[in-house]
Order: structure tokens, then C-alpha cells, then sequence
């Protein structure tokens, strides 16, 4: 106990916790029309796009988060572009644009200097969140939270069923659009923090902890951002207490307790 | 006025010309079936009525208003063939599915109250005899529920027309039998316009009295259900009352 007061009292440890709730809560709510629209995948491909950005950034002496913004929403137009285009093979979209942003990530990162500020995108960096993490993790926070929630019909309409949602007068195109950009945004600032490798896991694996015990689509919304809060909190004080990597750390215990409940699920 | 006019419509796929110069109109409380083999268009022919595709030639109007810009999207509803090709894990209830519905009356950012709300979800579930399932997650009904949850849908905005694209298919045949008879009823008892594309005609044809008919070199021709039954079945139909 005195272990986790001594932690906690510390100002970094507290602004790490803090980014990490508000990045526990954002995830699941994007990643819930992630996963129930079959599209799992599409964090995995703009995470990657993240990194080349990343890449690029530390390359040319941009900020690397900025840069990293830039080619995720560019990575997600081109994501919507084929999913238009091949509209029965969406996942080809999602493979494609994984491979553009490895591709790029793999050239540029050979020339960023300073291999340590790449790594910290690779696998977060939780702990060295600065003032100006804290600021853009809030920012970004308000602007998911207010967007999912003004927008909770008509994604629940598309998750369910898009065609019908278009004919029910819903600007299905729009919508789609304005999702996939504030995922690429949420997948590109989340990076910094839990890591690109890990970003497309915190989104995915509580949804699926939910699914195994919701009610509704409603409930699934609430639980997987409790699961998310859950496991970060966890995660953080497990990491902290331990010395491990905290994006790891907090995916880990995601699966544990998804196999979990997965295992109790089957038995009933 | 016809709530349904296609006018000299022509629609081609790249490989494919798949209809050509259509025209025929619907009256308002028609219950019309679209009939024809496989690949003679029935569906692309749904598709260009909900502009969900594009004619090459030709207009379609619903209740007065070209298809091409058509707004009123509360004047109708449709339902696909959900059953075979829907997402079982879904974990969605029968009311929010059925409260989606209620999307086109109310639109973007506006509202109702959840009073207002359950009370009409749930009389669109008394009508189609699933109101005791409204908790149920939606994945976890048989295939002919599941259908009568998504005709609810359909019937939760008070529509003038409900299109329907081989709703029955995947439901066992006693299942298929209380659909027919709920559209029907929805047709008589409501005067709700229905328009439905079906390859089996047989247990349908006895609540309809409209037969659109596609041949397989692209005609088109409207007859009554009667007429298209003595043909076809070789029995007189006699509609259910």
C-alpha cells in the first residue's frame, strides 16, 4: 500500500493516470463500431500509418505527433477511398493501407537520429506524458466524447446496418468519414502514450470483453469503457509497482481476463 | 396520383444490359410482388426505386417525388433479406433495433422523448406479435422472428410503403406462411402500399393482388394476382380477407 501511495503521489504519476483514463474511455467508444462493423483491423493499419508519420516527423524535425496526425488521416481517406471502391472486400483497404504505413515507417525510421524517441512510439511512453500530452489528450478526449455521443444513433444505425441507415435518410458517407478521421486522430495521439503496437488491442479487447456479457448495445458501450478503466488503472499500478512496460502491461491483462470471461461464458 | 410511377427506366451493369424502358405505376394500398428467374433484375430494379444505384435512363417517382432527390424518407421503409446475412453476435435488443427506425421521422440531431419512444416501438411490436421479446438480444431469435423485428422497424415510422427484397428467404416454411399473412394484414388492415421482391410466389400470391413480372428477355408486365395465378399455378387465387 505504501508502494502505491509513494507512486501516486508523484506529479508525473498522477498526469499519467489521468491521460490514461481519458485515453481508456476514448478507445472502447471508437473501438465499439470498430468491432461491430468487422473492422478490427483499421486501428491495426492507421496505427502503423501513425508510426511512419512518427517516422517522417523525427526525421525532418517536425513535431512527430503532428506529422504522425497528418499521415493517419491521409491513411484513413485512403482506407474509405478503397472501401468505397471494393465495397464487398473492406478488410483489403485496411491491408493495404498497414502495408503503405510499415513501408514508410520501416524506410524512415532508419534515418530519425535518436532511436529511443521512435521506440517510445512503438511501444508508449505512459509514464513521461508532458504538459503538452496532458493538453492534446484532453482536447482530443472532448472531442471524441462529444462526437460519439452526438452522433450515437446514426453510428449505431451504420454499425448495424448501413444500407438501411441510408435509406433511412442517414448521411452514411459523411459520417463514415468523420469516424475514420477522429480514429486516425485518436490512434495517432494515443500512440505516444500506450504505444502504436498496443493502441489497436486497448480499442478491440474490451469491446470484446463485453460482448461476452452485455445486454444491449448500450450496455456493450458502458462495460467496454469500464473494462478499458478497468484494465488501465491495473495495468498502471502493476506496471509501476513491477517496472514494466505500461502498454504491455495493460493489453496483457486485457486478454487475461477476455480468456476469462470468454471461459465462463462457454460453460453457461 | 400513382405513389409509385417508373418512367421508361434503364439501368446496365458493364457486362449486362439488365433492364431496359421499364414503366409501370403502383397505386396507393397495392400489395405488388416482383417476380422473375434469377438475374432478370428484380433486386437491381428495388435498388434503382430506393436509389440505391443510379438509373442510366429514364425517372422513378415515389409519392410524387423524383427518386434522384427524394428526401421524404419517413413515407417509407425497407427490409432486406436480414435474416440469412445478419450478424448473429450483434448485441443489439429488439427495441433498439426496432427504435432505429424511428431514425427518418426525426432526423439528425433531433429527438424524441423515451416515453414517446417506447410506447411507439412497442406498438410496432404488438403488431408484428413481438412485444414479449422486446429485451431479447436480436441474434439470438430464430430466423422468422428476427424478420418480424425488422418489419417492425420498417413499421415503427408509419410508412406509406414498405419495400420489401426476398424477406422470406432462410425462414422455414411455417415461418415464411404467418410472414405472408402479417404483410397482409399490414396491407389490408393499415392500407400500407407493399412492394416485394420474391422468387416464391406460392404463399404470397394469396395476400397480394399485383404481379410485377420480369421475363427473361427484359419485358416487363403488370397483372393481377388472380390473372398470374390461373397462369402459373393453374388455381384460382382467392385472397385472404
Amino acid at each position: 500500500m505504501d508502494i502505491l501511495i509513494d507512486i501516486f503521489s508523484q506529479g508525473y504519476m498522477q498526469r499519467a493516470f489521468f491521460v490514461a483514463l481519458l485515453i481508456s474511455i476514448i478507445t472502447p467508444l471508437i473501438g465499439n463500431v470498430i468491432v461491430l462493423k468487422r473492422l478490427s483491423s483499421i486501428g491495426d493499419a492507421l496505427s502503423h500509418s501513425s508510426l511512419a508519420g512518427v517516422a517522417v516527423g523525427l526525421c525532418f524535425g517536425f513535431n512527430p505527433i503532428i506529422s504522425a496526425i497528418i499521415l493517419s488521416v491521409i491513411a484513413a481517406l485512403i482506407i474509405e477511398y478503397i472501401r468505397g471502391a471494393f465495397p464487398n472486400y473492406s478488410e483489403m483497404a485496411t491491408a493495404v493501407v498497414l502495408s503503405f504505413g510499415v513501408g514508410i515507417a520501416a524506410i524512415f525510421s532508419g534515418f530519425t537520429g535518436n532511436a529511443a524517441n521512435f521506440d517510445n512510439f512503438l511501444f508508449g511512453s505512459i509514464i513521461a506524458t508532458s504538459i503538452f500530452d496532458l493538453y492534446t489528450v484532453i482536447i482530443m478526449s472532448v472531442i471524441v466524447i462529444v462526437t460519439v455521443l452526438i452522433l450515437f444513433r446514426e453510428l449505431f444505425y451504420i454499425t448495424f446496418d448501413e444500407e438501411g441507415a441510408k435509406l433511412s435518410g442517414v448521411s452514411v458517407k459523411r459520417i463514415n468519414l468523420v469516424f475514420t478521421i477522429v480514429t486516425a486522430v485518436v490512434v495517432s495521439i494515443a500512440a505516444k502514450t500506450v504505444g502504436a503496437l498496443v493502441i489497436s488491442s486497448l480499442m478491440i479487447i474490451p469491446v470484446a470483453c463485453a460482448m461476452t456479457v452485455s445486454k444491449s448495445y448500450k450496455s456493450n458501450v458502458m462495460l467496454s469503457v469500464l473494462f478499458a478503466m478497468f484494465f488501465t488503472v491495473s495495468g498502471l499500478v502493476v506496471s509501476s509497482v513491477y517496472d514494466l512496460k505500461p502498454g504491455g502491461t495493460i493489453v496483457l491483462i486485457g486478454i487475461i481476463v477476455l480468456l476469462i470471461l470468454l471461459c465462463i461464458s462457454k460453460r453457461r | 396520383m400513382a405513389i409509385l410511377k417508373v418512367d421508361n427506366v434503364s439501368f446496365n451493369y458493364p457486362d449486362k444490359n439488365i433492364i431496359k424502358d421499364f414503366s409501370f405505376e403502383v397505386e396507393k394500398g397495392d400489395f405488388v410482388c416482383i417476380v422473375g428467374t434469377n438475374g432478370t433484375g428484380k433486386s437491381t430494379l428495388l435498388k434503382l426505386i430506393l436509389n440505391l444505384l443510379k438509373p442510366d435512363k429514364g425517372n422513378i417517382y415515389i409519392d410524387g417525388e423524383n427518386s434522384k432527390n427524394f428526401k421524404s424518407f419517413n413515407k417509407i421503409s425497407y427490409v432486406s433479406q436480414k435474416a440469412t446475412d445478419f450478424n448473429s453476435g450483434f448485441p443489439a435488443t429488439v427495441t433498439e433495433v426496432v427504435s432505429a427506425g424511428l431514425y427518418p421521422k426525426y432526423g439528425f440531431f433531433k429527438f424524441i422523448s423515451k416515453k414517446e419512444r417506447e410506447k411507439k416501438v412497442l406498438n410496432a411490436l404488438k403488431t408484428v406479435g413481438m412485444a414479449e421479446y422486446s429485451d431479447r438480444i436480436i441474434g439470438r431469435l430464430s430466423g422468422g422472428q428476427q424478420q418480424r423485428v425488422f418489419i417492425a422497424k420498417a413499421l415503427v415510422n408509419n410508412p406509406s410503403i414498405i419495400f420489401l427484397d426476398e424477406p422470406t428467404v432462410g425462414i422455414d416454411v411455417k415461418a415464411v406462411d404467418s410472414i405472408c399473412c402479417l404483410l397482409g394484414d399490414l396491407n389490408k388492415k393499415f392500407g400500407i402500399t407493399i412492394i416485394m421482391v420474391t422468387h416464391d410466389i406460392s404463399s404470397i400470391i394469396y395476400h397480394s393482388n399485383k404481379i410485377l413480372q420480369i421475363s427473361d428477355d427484359g419485358n416487363v408486365r403488370v397483372v393481377s394476382s388472380e390473372e398470374f395465378g390461373k397462369e402459373t399455378i393453374g388455381k384460382h387465387v382467392h385472397h385472404h380477407n
